[in-house]
């Protein structure tokens, strides 16, 4: 008889094959995403002058760089970064989901999608949102590109054991309040180094009854709260939305695949190291207000005032983050204009994403320009089927093709100086959309809700009498 | 990538809270090959203004803080995107060690990849030594502790951090030699697991 064992622990358990200092360990990686950006780790390589250990276990997608907007035509070291992935996949051998391909997406929209990440998989990839891949019961995580040249070698990577902590949250949110409203509530509490050294399992009522997206959503921003991953175990919602998906096992394989997997579940005495219990029910849709994920509030609440702060650094940041995102300290965050919206990103741009977003901009003009980027070459033409996509552009706003686009700015997509941008990204940092932009983080809903009003509003009365 | 256990040098006090690595490196200068060295984008948007002017208020922009080796932040330096390029930057600019009360994660890794030291200490000792920037500061990876203003000063780095440090390894060296052993975990995975190696892709619903 075993010792009780969370979720985490029979993941890594199975993955260990050789022993460090410490507690750190040698462990198999079952799928490797690269992109444009792993150039580095292939430059390593090429320097040594090795090979891809397991091609057949490395999927490249082409997302930060693609270039989303019609006729936009890359150029110089946009058009080099993709070339340089195309080079590397056709050298190496292993399959790539690059422009033009159906397949093509943002990696972490992707992959999902697409069957490539399972319950019990290590998943590794050269890009922080990799912990969104735990949604489905996977140990996912970002890796730097010395990190990724040691996975495309051996297939495995070293690691120190991260604690574990049980984020349990429970209640019913209210239409309108989400996975994206969830996370940055525990972030904003705990803070951006909250869950640091942590391997987070998601658990609670509220997180059972998300869906696969939202659960992708959820455990996309555990980075932002500086853990090294999130995971929810697979359940039954899990195995009906990866059924059928194109590298999913079938037939008898599915069968053995499920049995393995009903097993991962944390037994009901086994102990976390940490545990944090939070309530979905009485939640407000929340917003970023500065330069942090942590510097978050409900819609309904006031700016903090510096002066009302104790500790003189905390005081210096609150003010440094207000005056970089030109807000009065006090005053309330709602009705604050914004000058533009995007709804895109690994952390929201899944079809239910477009779909609340829509709902709320049905038969509404935005009265602030935006782009629409779907997370997936496959999302848009399934938003497309939907119909979603004549909803958005007669609202005013661009539908755009697939990629990591307004969220990093490194294809071109970017905010200007000063600019304030309503965005259901993940990252509020300065000039993180664009040097001098100013970034709100926010879900769907309320992204479309700021387009609709021009200002930052409660998407709860725009939602009411609509279904999603 | 050369080993090190002992540092001597400048230290400049950055006394700002989660510094994330698209302040160390904005996303725009990640296309370029390291070849073409990164130190010039090191917090480059923070030590510049909107024309491109360095910031005379900037700490790394002080003359005294000129030729500086050694970083000393406020906590969660670091955090956010994985992007080694941050550390490239910290590395070109000549920096040997990140001084602060806590790091990205990632970050931390990458750093001990590429030599550089993360050393935490407490938020009180971190202020301290900010307080009295620049300052001449002593690192003894061995011991785990920092020499400044006549005090040592602990240090916290987990064992297998500081091994790396000291001994250069490169990792893929070490891993190769548990080539068998990698070879057996894969087979066994492999039997238990078949799908976990996909073939082709055949969509059957969705």
């Amino acid at each position: 008889m075993t010792a009780p064992r969370t979720l985490f622990e029979k993941i890594w358990d199975r993955h260990v094959i050789a022993r460090g200092a410490d507690d750190a360990a040698l462990l198999w990686v079952d799928r490797h995403f690269v992109h444009e950006g792993s150039h580095h780790a292939f430059g390593k390589l090429a320097d040594r002058g090795l090979a891809v250990a397991q091609p057949a276990l490395t999927f490249g997608v082409a997302d930060h760089y693609v270039p989303t907007r019609a006729g936009q035509a890359p150029g110089g070291a946009i058009a080099r970064m993709i070339a340089t992935l195309e080079d590397n996949a056709a050298r190496h051998g292993f399959a790539l989901f690059g422009v033009g391909d159906p397949r093509q997406g943002i990696v972490h929209v992707t992959g999902p999608e697409q069957g490539l990440t399972l319950p019990g998989m290590i998943v590794v990839c050269g890009d922080s949102h990799t912990s969104g891949h735990g949604a489905l019961g996977a140990f996912a995580f970002g890796i730097g590109a010395t990190d990724v040249a040691h996975v495309l070698a051996t297939q495995t990577i070293w690691q120190r054991r991260p604690k574990t902590m049980r984020l349990t949250i429970d209640g019913r949110p209210t239409p309108g309040v989400g996975a994206k409203d969830m996370a940055l509530n525990w972030i904003a509490t705990l803070g951006a180094d909250g869950a640091r050294g942590h391997a987070i399992e998601y658990d609670g009522s509220a997180v059972r009854a998300l869906s696969v997206e939202g659960r992708l959503t959820l455990c996309n921003l555990s980075i932002e709260g500086g853990a090294r991953c999130g995971m929810v175990a697979p359940d039954e919602t899990t195995l009906d939305w990866l059924h059928g998906r194109a590298y999913a096992p079938q037939g008898e394989h599915w069968d053995r695949a499920v049995a393995q997997w009903r097993a991962l579940a944390t037994d009901p005495a086994a102990m976390f190291d940490r545990e944090v219990a939070l309530d979905a029910g009485e939640l407000a849709p929340i917003v970023t207000w500065g330069t942090s994920p942590e510097e978050a509030l409900p819609i309904t609440a006031c700016l903090p005032d510096p002066a009302r702060v104790k500790d003189p650094a905390r005081a210096g940041t609150i003010a440094a983050s207000l005056d970089y995102m030109d807000l009065k300290a006090g005053r309330p965050i709602a009705d604050t204009p914004v000058d533009q919206v995007f709804i895109g990103s690994c952390t929201n741009a899944r079809i239910e994403d477009l779909r609340v977003a829509a709902a709320v901009l049905a038969g509404r003009r935005a009265r602030v320009p935006g782009l629409v980027s779907p997370g997936s070459s496959r999302i848009k033409l399934q938003a497309e089927q939907e119909g979603l996509d004549r909803i958005f552009t007669e609202a005013g706003l661009e539908w755009a093709n697939a990629g990591c686009s307004m969220c990093v700015g490194m294809n071109g997509d970017v905010v200007a100086p000063g600019k304030r941008c309503a965005s259901t990204t993940n990252r509020n940092f300065r000039g993180r959309q664009g040097p001098g932009a100013r970034t709100h983080l926010m879900s769907p809903a309320m992204v479309a809700a700021a387009a609709v009003t021009g200002t930052l509003t409660d998407c709860r009365p725009l939602l009411e009498g609509r279904s999603v | 990538m050369a080993g090190w256990s002992r540092h001597e040098g400048l230290a400049v006090g950055l006394p700002l809270a989660g510094i994330d690595t698209d302040q160390l490196l904005p996303a725009r200068f990640m296309a370029t090959p390291r070849s073409a060295g990164y130190g010039r984008f090191l917090l480059h948007d923070l030590r510049h203004d909107a024309d491109g002017a360095p910031r005379p208020d900037f700490p790394l922009n002080d003359p005294a803080a000129t030729g500086a080796s050694i970083l000393i932040a406020r906590r969660n330096f670091g955090g956010g995107s994985s992007r080694e390029g941050a550390v490239y930057a910290l590395i070109d600019a000549g920096f040997r060690a990140v001084i602060g009360p806590s790091f990205g994660d990632i970050f931390a890794a990458n750093a001990v990849n590429n030599g550089l030291l993360p050393a935490r200490v407490d938020e009180a000792t971190a202020e301290r030594l900010i307080a009295a920037a620049p300052l001449a500061l002593r690192v003894d990876l061995a011991a785990r502790r920092l020499e400044a203003m006549g005090l040592s000063i602990g240090f916290e780095l987990d064992d297998q951090s500081r091994e790396k440090l000291i001994n250069g390894w490169d990792d893929i060296d070490l891993t190769l030699k548990h080539g068998e052993a990698i070879e057996r975990h894969a087979a066994a995975r492999r039997d238990a697991a078949p799908w976990l190696w996909p073939a082709v892709a055949t969509e059957t619903g969705h």
